[in-house]
């Protein structure tokens, strides 16, 4: 597999990115086994850009940023480069990682009924998530806490603050994992799913309120999830994710717009969309290649219309063709595509 | 939650009348006749003696006569006259319960200490050895009959290795501290007499590991498959993404939320302990409840067989209710819904 030159790949940051991550991979041995759920990761994130990672469920978008964390299973096998400010993570000794993680990157995950502590109260937990990397006596991390509360639009903070995860609705408890995961002024969160547990009306909330404290803290927003309407609405860059590679990333415009690989062109086209007549939804046909049961050549070509016999042998790298990265053998020859305006991506985003 | 706790208040009356009546009428239909514990062998066939015995201790009378004659004599508190020792079952059971009750207490520190750390433990660092040694020692502990276990270990400690002493609660040079609490570890540091204490101390190690050994077993299988439970939800990957340690992710998150389900089994152990003692008390020559238990069954003493097994029904109930108590004060989601 090889890597291209993101450095200079349009699209990405100028000077150094405050997350770097080259060929990362995870691999799970079971049994005598050795199965790949991240086959090559590349991914830069600037300060205060929101990057948006889209893919399936199981296509190894959320173990890829858990293992860029140390967070991976004890039986994972992590291996390439992901350097944070220019400090590499991978092979990082496990106290010095709880020294970056919940202080300098944070990340949510996706069920806020289960992401809290059921006996803990909400505002032991957000004091707990201070008081581990600052010097706060109980009570100032307390009063941090009801300040971070109100910062994320909860209501009665001072109140709340003493209540147990129970007692809160769905939407604010996410909410206070924001606020948590907010707690110590870091430079990078990792959103995995953030809305995806949650009623509609809520989801709009809790992603104003996520770009909202990214917009006034500076961070850079790596936004985990599986609904191209979020990354559209609220991304700069993404980067489609397929059996565990990145097969094309470009900025939302150029992306929605005039998707360069079939698989994008196929989850923009699954859009459903108001203004059109169509009866039936399209949809991909076949599910993505179980772990360790990848076709060979190009992971997508099962599934592919443009298929041709080299995508059944080579797997094609991801490549730099001007205006964005894809891997696609066909990615400057695939025909014209009726992609989605930035207007138009305006109204898909929920 | 405190109308939960009143129900069971409410109902404890009840339970405690039916344990009585049941314990009551247990004796009235077991084959054994009590005079035989009462008139000695070769006045049996005098009948003016077996008549006097008989109106002396009531047994002339009709059976619910006797009952409530009984309930009457509970309810001020008279568990009635041993036939054995003559003296009031009440005084004698309060004379041996602090020993029960100290043997458990330790028994229970074992059980618990080693329960829920080899619970962790063997979820922590599941199939490893550490889980499958856990799981042989659960299995040890839980199917060893105590007078097996209790005997071994009494050899292998303190007639081989000369570490632990033998039977008994104190050494017999050694004068009993004043009693306060009746538990001797307790009442010789309050008399400030420290060889008293060591002395006591080392009788109590013994059998209370064999009897925390056995429920040590339940308790750290219910542990590791809590544990293993909790540890896969999302709360702990969030304590790890916060950057707690994994001491701290393992002992205030993930156990603290295993808590409730733990309290309910260390309480029924308790219960269980304070009347499953008999066995080990013997083997010990622990002066119990227990072995009190024993010789008053060995010696058809009704009174003190029925005063017993009130004792034992009513710390089965007090038991059960403090751990409901403690079940809701440990889960904020019962305590406040």
């Amino acid at each position: 597999m090889s890597v291209t030159q993101l450095s200079t790949a349009p699209g990405a940051s100028i000077g150094e990115p405050l997350l770097s991550i080259r060929g990362l991979r995870v691999g799970f041995r079971r049994g005598g086994a050795q199965f790949e759920a991240v086959r090559g990761i590349d991914l830069d994130v600037a300060r205060g850009e929101v990057v948006g990672i889209v893919g399936e469920s199981g296509s190894g978008k959320s173990v890829g940023m858990l293992a860029a964390l140390g967070l991976a299973s004890s039986n994972a096998i992590v291996t390439g480069s992901v350097r944070f400010k220019g400090e590499e993570l991978v092979g990082k000794p496990a106290r010095e990682m709880r020294t970056i993680r919940g202080a300098r990157i944070a990340m949510i995950f996706q069920d806020p009924l289960s992401s809290l502590n059921p006996v803990m109260t909400v505002g032991a937990q957000i004091a707990e998530a201070i008081r581990l990397h600052q010097r706060l006596t109980r009570k100032q991390a307390m009063a941090r806490a009801v300040e971070l509360l109100s910062l994320v639009a909860i209501p009665q903070p001072e109140r709340r603050v003493h209540q147990y995860p129970h007692e809160f609705s769905g939407g604010m408890r996410q909410r206070a994992v924001i606020a948590m995961a907010v707690a110590n002024d870091p430079d990078l969160l990792i959103a995995d799913e953030p809305t995806t547990a949650l009623d509609v009306t809520v989801q709009a909330q809790i992603l104003s309120v996520l770009r909202s404290l990214q917009e006034r803290l500076g961070l850079g927003l790596i936004l985990i999830t599986h609904d191209l309407g979020v990354v559209a609405g609220h991304a700069d860059r993404v980067a489609v994710v397929y059996s565990g590679r990145v097969v094309e990333q470009a900025t939302v415009t150029r992306l929605f717009a005039d998707p360069r690989h079939p698989y994008t062109r196929g989850l923009i086209a699954s859009i459903p969309n108001l203004e059109d007549s169509r009866e039936r939804l399209f949809s991909i046909d076949g599910a993505p290649p179980a772990l360790g049961r990848l076709p060979g050549g190009c992971a997508f070509h099962p599934r592919c219309v443009h298929a041709e016999a080299r995508c059944r042998t080579d797997d094609p790298p991801l490549l730099d063709i001007g205006d964005r990265l894809s891997a696609c053998h066909f990615a400057t020859t695939l025909p014209p595509f009726h992609g989605l305006a930035a207007t138009e991506i305006g109204s898909v985003a929920s | 939650m405190s109308r939960y706790i009143l129900r069971r208040l409410i109902a404890m009356p009840f339970l405690v009348l039916g344990i009585v009546t049941i314990a009551f009428l247990i004796t009235t239909v077991t084959k054994g006749d009590p005079l035989t514990a009462i008139v000695a062998e070769q006045q049996m066939s005098n009948p003016e003696v077996v008549a006097a015995a008989k109106a002396r201790w009531g047994l002339d009378r009709p059976l619910p006569e006797r009952y409530m004659i009984y309930l009457g004599n509970l309810l001020s508190g008279d568990l009635g006259t041993s036939f054995i020792t003559k003296r009031n079952v009440g005084t004698d059971i309060l004379y041996r319960l602090p020993a029960t009750l100290e043997l458990v207490f330790a028994a229970m520190i074992f059980g618990t200490v080693l329960g829920i750390s080899l619970g962790v433990l063997a979820a922590y660092f599941r199939n490893s050895l550490i889980d499958h040694g856990a799981r042989l020692f659960a299995l040890f502990g839980s199917s060893l009959p105590v007078f097996w276990s209790g005997l071994g270990l009494l050899f292998i400690f303190s007639v081989i290795l000369g570490w632990l002493p033998g039977p008994g609660r104190l050494d017999a040079r050694l004068a009993l501290p004043p009693s306060v609490t009746g538990f001797l570890t307790i009442d010789s540091l309050l008399a400030g007499d420290l060889t008293v204490f060591r002395d006591a101390l080392w009788h109590l190690m013994l059998p209370a590991f064999v009897l925390g050994w056995t429920v040590s077993g339940t308790i750290s299988r219910l542990v590791r498959a809590n544990m293993l439970d909790v540890m896969s939800r999302e709360f702990v990957l969030t304590a790890r993404a916060k950057g707690a340690g994994e001491f701290r992710v393992v002992v205030v998150h993930a156990l603290r939320n295993t808590l409730v389900p733990t309290l309910t089994v260390i309480g029924y152990s308790f219960a269980y302990l304070i009347t499953g003692a008999v066995l080990t008390e013997t083997i010990f020559s622990w002066p119990g409840m227990g072995s009190y238990a024993v010789e008053a069954a060995r010696a058809l003493d009704f009174p003190a067989i029925i005063g017993v097994t009130i004792v034992g029904g009513l710390a089965f109930l007090v038991t059960n209710l403090l751990t409901d108590i403690a079940y809701v004060v440990a889960n904020p989601r019962v305590r406040l819904g």
